[in-house]
């Protein structure tokens, strides 16, 4: 899919601010310079040509009382594909990525409480085999905003 | 999506602190968390699934944005699908007496989206600060990561790029509850 103007200005422009208003596509496309209709449906070109992940509210999980966290493990490429589907069987895992590393796993748990994040870990470690480092955030600098295209 | 019992009751005043939130703002996080809808009137959509008013959604909404419970609402770019195709998870081992001031100045950075401090596990794991770089090629990124390291100077005991070679598993963030 090619980028025209308009959808660099909505990639680039709405990354954060979208209006809370009865009518928050008009207000938002009239700082963008069109119309309600085609801001609406340039957003659902965007999202279903995969250029946009998501849009919508960001929300903070831990200021919502749960646990977010972190966390690697090696697991070798013989035992890879195994561990991978025990780690994703876990309904706690957001997201997990293979990483070139020792530690080649890479994987987001997020609880509903602070204190269930140490059992989903050590049931990952007694269902692999595998040590898990756990690396919570202690402090946050930035979380990123300005992606420009 | 199951609705917890009784929202649609109640009431706008009901007390509360700053950062708590109650079961109807659960609902609205649940009920936006795949995204919000791409219809004229999107937060009365959410209201009448959820059998409340569109004001009160509006000002729940209001009210959370000003707690930091939610950061922000807007578009999140795929970047790999945007052309950032090499995009590595940098981490660094600075002295920890310096990682507020140094984390700041790296989170700055414009090509830098993410910037934490994170606990170390020597003797295998040395880092304490996690950033996320992100570049059209390895060699861009690289150079990136060249000009961080320029900036700490002898304050970057050690660094190392990350790439992610798979997804194996991208969920949403699911909430409880």
């Amino acid at each position: 899919m090619k980028l025209d103007a308009l959808d660099r200005a909505i990639i680039n422009g709405l990354q954060g601010g979208f209006p809370v208003c009865e009518r928050p596509y008009a207000a938002a496309a009239a700082r963008l310079g069109t119309t309600e209709a085609e801001l609406i449906e340039r957003l659902e070109r965007l999202l279903e040509a995969g250029l946009l992940s998501r849009f919508g509210p960001m929300y903070h999980a831990e200021r919502m009382g749960g646990g977010l966290t972190l966390a690697a493990l090696h697991a070798g490429p013989e035992a890879y594909e195994r561990v991978a589907e025990q780690v994703n069987a876990h309904p706690e895992v957001a997201h997990n990525y293979a990483r070139e590393h020792h530690l080649d796993m890479w994987f987001v748990l997020a609880t509903e409480t602070p204190e269930r994040i140490a059992e989903v870990i050590a049931a990952i470690e007694a269902e692999t085999g595998c040590r898990v480092f756990n690396l919570p955030k202690l402090e946050e600098f930035f979380v990123g905003l300005r992606f420009e295209v | 999506m199951a609705q917890p019992a009784g929202i649609g009751q109640m009431a706008l005043s009901e007390a509360q602190d700053d950062r708590a939130i109650d079961a109807l703002d659960r609902a609205i996080v649940a009920a936006t968390q795949a995204g919000l809808p791409l219809v004229p009137e999107p937060y009365r959509q959410v209201a009448e699934a959820l059998g409340v008013e569109a004001e009160e959604v509006m000002a729940r909404l209001r009210r959370m944005l000003e707690s930091g419970v939610i950061r922000r609402i807007g578009v999140v770019p795929n970047h790999y699908a945007l052309g950032y195709r090499a995009n590595a998870m940098v981490v660094w081992d600075l002295p920890d007496a310096r990682i507020a001031e140094l984390g700041r100045r790296i989170g700055a950075l414009e090509f830098v989206s993410h910037c934490y401090h994170r606990p170390r596990h020597p003797p295998e794991w040395p880092y304490n600060l996690f950033t996320m770089v992100h570049g059209r090629s390895r060699e861009e990124t690289e150079a990136k990561v060249g000009m961080i390291a320029a900036m700490l100077g002898e304050a970057d005991r050690g660094h190392q790029l990350l790439y992610s070679s798979r997804i194996l598993k991208k969920t949403s963030l699911r909430l409880g509850g």
